[in-house]
């Protein structure tokens, strides 16, 4: 199956973590997931002070600077990974550093009823 | 016996012993419990049906699965034609289709099936549910009676349950050794869930049954990982428990609490069970959480059966179980095992860290515990104020009666 792993950081306590360590373990996380099998991409994006949320009503744009959630723990990354089961997914979950810093959502990726394996 | 009749048994013996063979079988490849449940109950069907008309067919067990994988073949097949061109699923049809052909046993995968309804990522409070359900073929409504909830709330709540396995991928497997411990705890935490609902409603018409299935449960997680001490422990715990069953009432159906049960009513070969499962579990290895409260119920049966004063030992292993679980209601039992070793004064010292802890305020038998400690204290005032909560917070028609004569005494 595949999961897309949604990152969850709190942004403050990113900040203070010691960032030599931190980024060294993402580099070695890295690594471990472009060489294992199956389609694993992810990428890391900016803070949440970069973000705009877009919504439409009544054909009227409305445009807020900010994430789409003001929570203490904020959307910051993404990966995708391809495993036999919930548990694969749980294993990539715990390798990931910013568990220690955040959370990691799991989401399976949707697929049609008449494709599923 | 009618052919009818021999059929209608045949039918249930094999539903008793097989259902969750079969289920966990046909459920494990595809994941879809939901799917597996319906193509298993039609094929019940068709067997009480069938066999009254053609006699029961020497392995009823490969019956029943070759026509459970045929209409699971037929959904496989169904779902297909509305998304043509699907290969794997055809191949899947075909695999099904040629081990129905296969005869030999049926591999046990109970387990992994109940491993994947105690997953971490299932609500705790509807692991134990789906696991009657699946294991046992219990239906929603019985469940739902047992657990008191509305039947058409907990037929959703299994139906989201089941969906969630099947969507959020959860394997049917029994975990690694790095993870088995904590997920075994979870299977045995949810079994031991379904005991004490049967535990606790003993006086509801039916509901005693959910205990037996709970133990039944319990004796194949212990066949199916002999080696693991804590199902040991646990299936010991429920033995205990259940031993002393028949003396917790009086013939008129009054509470009798545990110092003045009649031991002659307590099952001894329950008892000898238990002791030995303790036994056997207590040479396997690290001690947890349910060998060491078989232990203090090996400890009160050896009490009760040998007029030995053994309450500091008691306590002792309350000390221990205390550093596992850090739980309020084991600070609770403890201070009640205190009482008998250093009185109650002592007791109600201890019970002071707990006495404005949120959970214990809405446990009945925290207040209960506490009115028996504040009488034996000598403070008949505030022992007939926790006495009042106690009543107010009981569900349980013969404790409320017991609790009142209880409350009458504190004014006498």
């Amino acid at each position: 199956m595949r999961y897309m792993m949604l990152i969850h950081h709190d942004e403050a306590a990113m900040a203070a973590a010691p960032q030599k360590e931190l980024w060294a373990e993402y580099a070695a996380f890295n690594e471990a997931l472009g060489k294992a099998a199956g389609s694993q991409t992810g990428e890391r994006l900016q803070p949440s002070s970069a973000a705009t949320t877009v919504r439409q009503e009544d054909g009227k744009t409305d445009v807020l600077d900010g994430p789409y959630a003001d929570t203490k723990e904020q959307f910051a990354g993404y990966f995708f990974v391809e495993a036999d089961d919930l548990d694969g997914a749980i294993a990539w979950a715990k390798r990931c550093p910013s568990s220690k810093h955040g959370a990691i959502e799991i989401r399976p990726v949707f697929v049609a009823p008449g494709n599923r394996k | 016996m009618s052919h009818a009749e021999a059929a209608g048994r045949a039918a249930e013996r094999v539903a008793r012993e097989s259902y969750g063979r079969l289920l966990a079988f046909l459920a494990a490849r595809t994941r879809d419990v939901a799917g597996a449940e319906d193509a298993l109950s039609e094929a019940f069907a068709a067997a009480l049906r069938l066999w009254p008309v053609d006699g029961v067919p020497d392995n009823p067990d490969a019956w029943l699965l070759t026509v459970a994988r045929r209409r699971q073949t037929d959904q496989l097949r169904r779902r297909q034609t509305r998304s043509a061109g699907e290969e794997h699923l055809s191949l899947i049809a075909d695999e099904l289709d040629a081990a129905a052909a296969e005869a030999g046993p049926i591999p046990d995968r109970r387990l992994a099936l109940m491993f994947a309804c105690a997953h971490p990522a299932i609500e705790r409070g509807m692991r134990a549910p789906l696991i009657l359900q699946t294991t046992l073929g219990m239906t929603a409504e019985d469940i739902a009676a047992a657990f008191l909830i509305p039947p058409a709330t907990m037929g959703q709540r299994l139906v989201r349950a089941k969906t969630r396995i099947r969507d959020a991928g959860i394997p049917f497997s029994i975990p690694g050794t790095e993870e088995l411990g904590e997920r075994l705890g979870a299977v045995l935490d949810a079994i031991y869930a379904a005991y004490s609902k049967g535990w606790n409603e003993i006086g509801d018409t039916g509901v005693p049954e959910i205990a037996e299935e709970a133990i039944w449960l319990g004796r194949l997680v212990v066949s199916l990982l002999p080696d693991e001490p804590e199902a040991k422990g646990m299936l010991a715990l429920m033995l205990y428990a259940e031993a002393r069953r028949p003396a917790r009432r009086s013939a008129a159906g009054a509470y009798v609490p545990l110092e003045e049960q009649d031991t002659s009513l307590w099952d001894d070969s329950l008892i000898a069970h238990a002791e030995q499962l303790l036994r056997d579990a207590n040479l396997g290895g690290p001690t947890g959480r349910y060998q060491i409260e078989a232990a203090i119920q090996s400890a009160h049966t050896a009490r009760r059966l040998g007029g030995l004063n053994n309450w500091p030992v008691i306590v002792q292993l309350y000390d221990h179980l205390l550093v596992l679980t850090r739980s309020p209601v084991v600070v609770l039992n403890r201070a009640v095992a205190r009482a008998e070793a250093d009185g109650p004064d002592a007791a109600l010292a201890d019970l002071a860290p707990i006495a404005d802890d949120k959970r214990m305020l809405s446990y009945q038998p925290y207040w209960a515990a506490r009115g028996h400690l504040l009488a034996r204290a000598d403070r008949p005032t505030e022992a007939a104020e926790a006495f009042t909560v106690a009543i107010g917070l009981t569900t349980d028609e013969a404790v409320r009666t017991y609790l009142q004569s209880k409350l009458e005494a504190c004014y006498s």
